[in-house]
């Protein structure tokens, strides 16, 4: 128990701080805090111009769809990088237990998103027409830490597959292209066809930004405890369903020796 | 002659280079079929009136700002990378003509882009896609081109001054986007933004094929795209220059 919670805590620890090894604050700034500003702006007005929905509306989707940013690039980086530097044969050689050895590497990426949501909260409330109350604070607070944790959990099932992907950076990039479309961020849910609104009901981020709008609009947390719960099952699900793509994986890498391969 | 040859022969082998990757040909379809398709769906949901030809041609014209933006922002980077930037500076011909048909392919291979988000709203959305001009818009197409892969040589040449070039690439995606106003009427926007769209190329780019396309008059808009591509050309000559002379001075040509 002792020994994994170390892999947990000091290998995830290692890992992020290796992540920023070549992710300098030169990168994270413009990339994470940057870029996002104007996300939002360019879906507010592209909304007031359309005329659809109001600033509060994309403020609310893009700030929690932002959280998934971090976990799916952040968990695509953590493994590719590996190869890249040519150290994942000697990771996957230790004994170590993997659920804590790549939960321990998600863990920073879930706080990380939450700053890059709380920062295109402030965003919103500074530059559009978006109001929140101190009280409602809280509440929207647990709701990204759920949606951050969702996402990173996608995330992780993006990691496993790059056991197997030479190019795991396209595929990150498609998912979370993918969350802009289907969860409801930019586009109400009413509106989407049918089988798109059934596949956002099975994707992280669409019960957060749910929740989300909801208690922007006035509910509380425990009015919103259904999506919120829903949403925590979604990222279990995906949680589970990398461990077993990593186990997988890392089978299929030994008897291909493919793990070197850049 | 022999320029026109070099520019020529430089650019076919770096679309076909480019046209190799995986990546970035996926890249340059998917992202803008996706963007276009939240487009559509906003455009629909919204009580706004209007043609989706408007919607399609603006977000083919980000993913060819997308393709430019990444692939000359990254050009010399990449030539670093590679081990070949030495040689592409040692060889006879200016550096310019090296480096100047790579990010008109950047740009080119973002026609696929706009092809996608066409054909994409076509078969998905029912978009129009008849041209009210197309001789205008013949010639306005290649000279969009032109006008961002010589704004690409601006970007190739004064990214290399920054380590993290990709940062700044990932930084100027949404903003161009926005000021350009690729799909958002420049009139919604704060007074300060016109000036600066005024100065790149895609505001004029996307203005000249809407104008082609639906109604209007392209010629103005392609003048001045041409007249932008010349300034960017006499800058991106100035700061090539700049970087060779500081990359050889403090020998950092080969530096990753």
């Amino acid at each position: 128990m002792r020994e994994n919670l170390r892999v947990f805590f000091i290998g995830g620890y290692l890992s992020y701080r290796a992540l920023f090894n070549w992710m300098h604050w030169s990168y994270y700034i413009p990339t994470m805090l940057g870029a996002p500003v104007f996300q939002i702006l360019f879906f507010a007005y592209i909304g007031r111009y359309a005329q659809v929905e109001s600033d509060e509306f994309f403020v609310v989707g893009n700030a929690v769809q932002l959280s998934a940013m971090a976990g799916i690039y952040g968990m695509a980086m953590t493994v590719g990088g590996e190869r890249w530097t040519q150290t994942l044969s000697p990771l996957l050689a230790t004994p170590a237990n993997r659920l804590p050895l790549f939960l321990g590497r998600a863990l920073p990426l879930i706080a990380n998103g939450i700053i890059t949501s709380a920062f295109a909260f402030f965003v919103g409330w500074l530059l559009l027409d978006f109001e929140l109350t101190w009280s409602e604070i809280p509440a929207l607070a647990v709701v990204i830490a759920v949606s951050a944790f969702s996402c990173t959990a996608l995330g992780l099932v993006v990691g496993a597959l790059g056991l197997r992907m030479r190019d795991v950076f396209f595929l990150a990039n498609f998912v979370v292209y993918a969350l802009l479309l289907f969860c409801g961020v930019n586009i109400p849910l009413d509106t989407l066809p049918g089988w798109m609104q059934d596949v956002a009901n099975r994707l992280p981020l669409t019960h957060g930004i749910e929740a989300a709008r909801a208690i922007a609009n006035g509910s509380s947390l425990s009015d919103v405890s259904g999506l919120v719960w829903t949403e925590l099952g979604i990222g279990a699900a995906y949680a589970a369903a990398a461990f077993l793509l990593f186990k997988l994986f890392e089978l299929e890498g030994r008897r291909r020796a493919s793990f070197e391969t850049i | 002659m022999k320029t026109l040859r070099l520019i020529w022969v430089g650019w076919k082998f770096h679309v076909k280079s480019l046209t190799l990757s995986g990546f970035f040909i996926l890249t340059s379809v998917l992202q803008p079929i996706i963007f276009a398709s939240v487009a559509y769906f906003m455009f629909q949901a919204g009580a706004r009136e209007g043609t989706l030809l408007y919607v399609a041609l603006g977000a083919g014209m980000m993913g060819i700002w997308s393709s430019t933006l990444f692939g000359s922002g990254g050009a010399i980077q990449w030539q670093r990378w590679q081990g070949t930037l030495e040689y592409c500076i040692a060889v006879p011909p200016p550096f310019l003509l090296v480096i100047v048909p790579l990010t008109l392919a950047t740009a080119t291979i973002g026609l696929y882009s706009l092809t996608a988000t066409l054909v994409w709203g076509r078969l998905f959305f029912d978009v129009p896609l008849h041209v009210a001009h197309p001789v205008a818009f013949i010639v306005a197409l290649p000279v969009t081109v032109v006008g961002l892969g010589l704004l690409g040589l601006i970007l190739a040449s004064t990214f290399i001054m920054y380590r993290n070039a990709n940062a700044l690439s990932n930084l100027l995606e949404y903003p161009v986007w926005l000021a350009t106003g690729l799909l958002v009427s420049l009139s919604l926007l704060p007074v300060w933004v016109g000036p600066i769209s005024w100065v790149l190329a895609p505001t004029w780019g996307i203005n000249a094929l809407r104008d082609a396309a639906i109604a209007g008059n392209a010629w103005p808009e392609i003048g001045m795209c041409l007249l932008l591509s010349a300034v960017y050309l006499v800058i991106g000559y100035f700061a090539l220059q700049h970087f060779e002379r500081l990359a050889r001075e403090r020998a950092t040509l080969t530096l990753t």
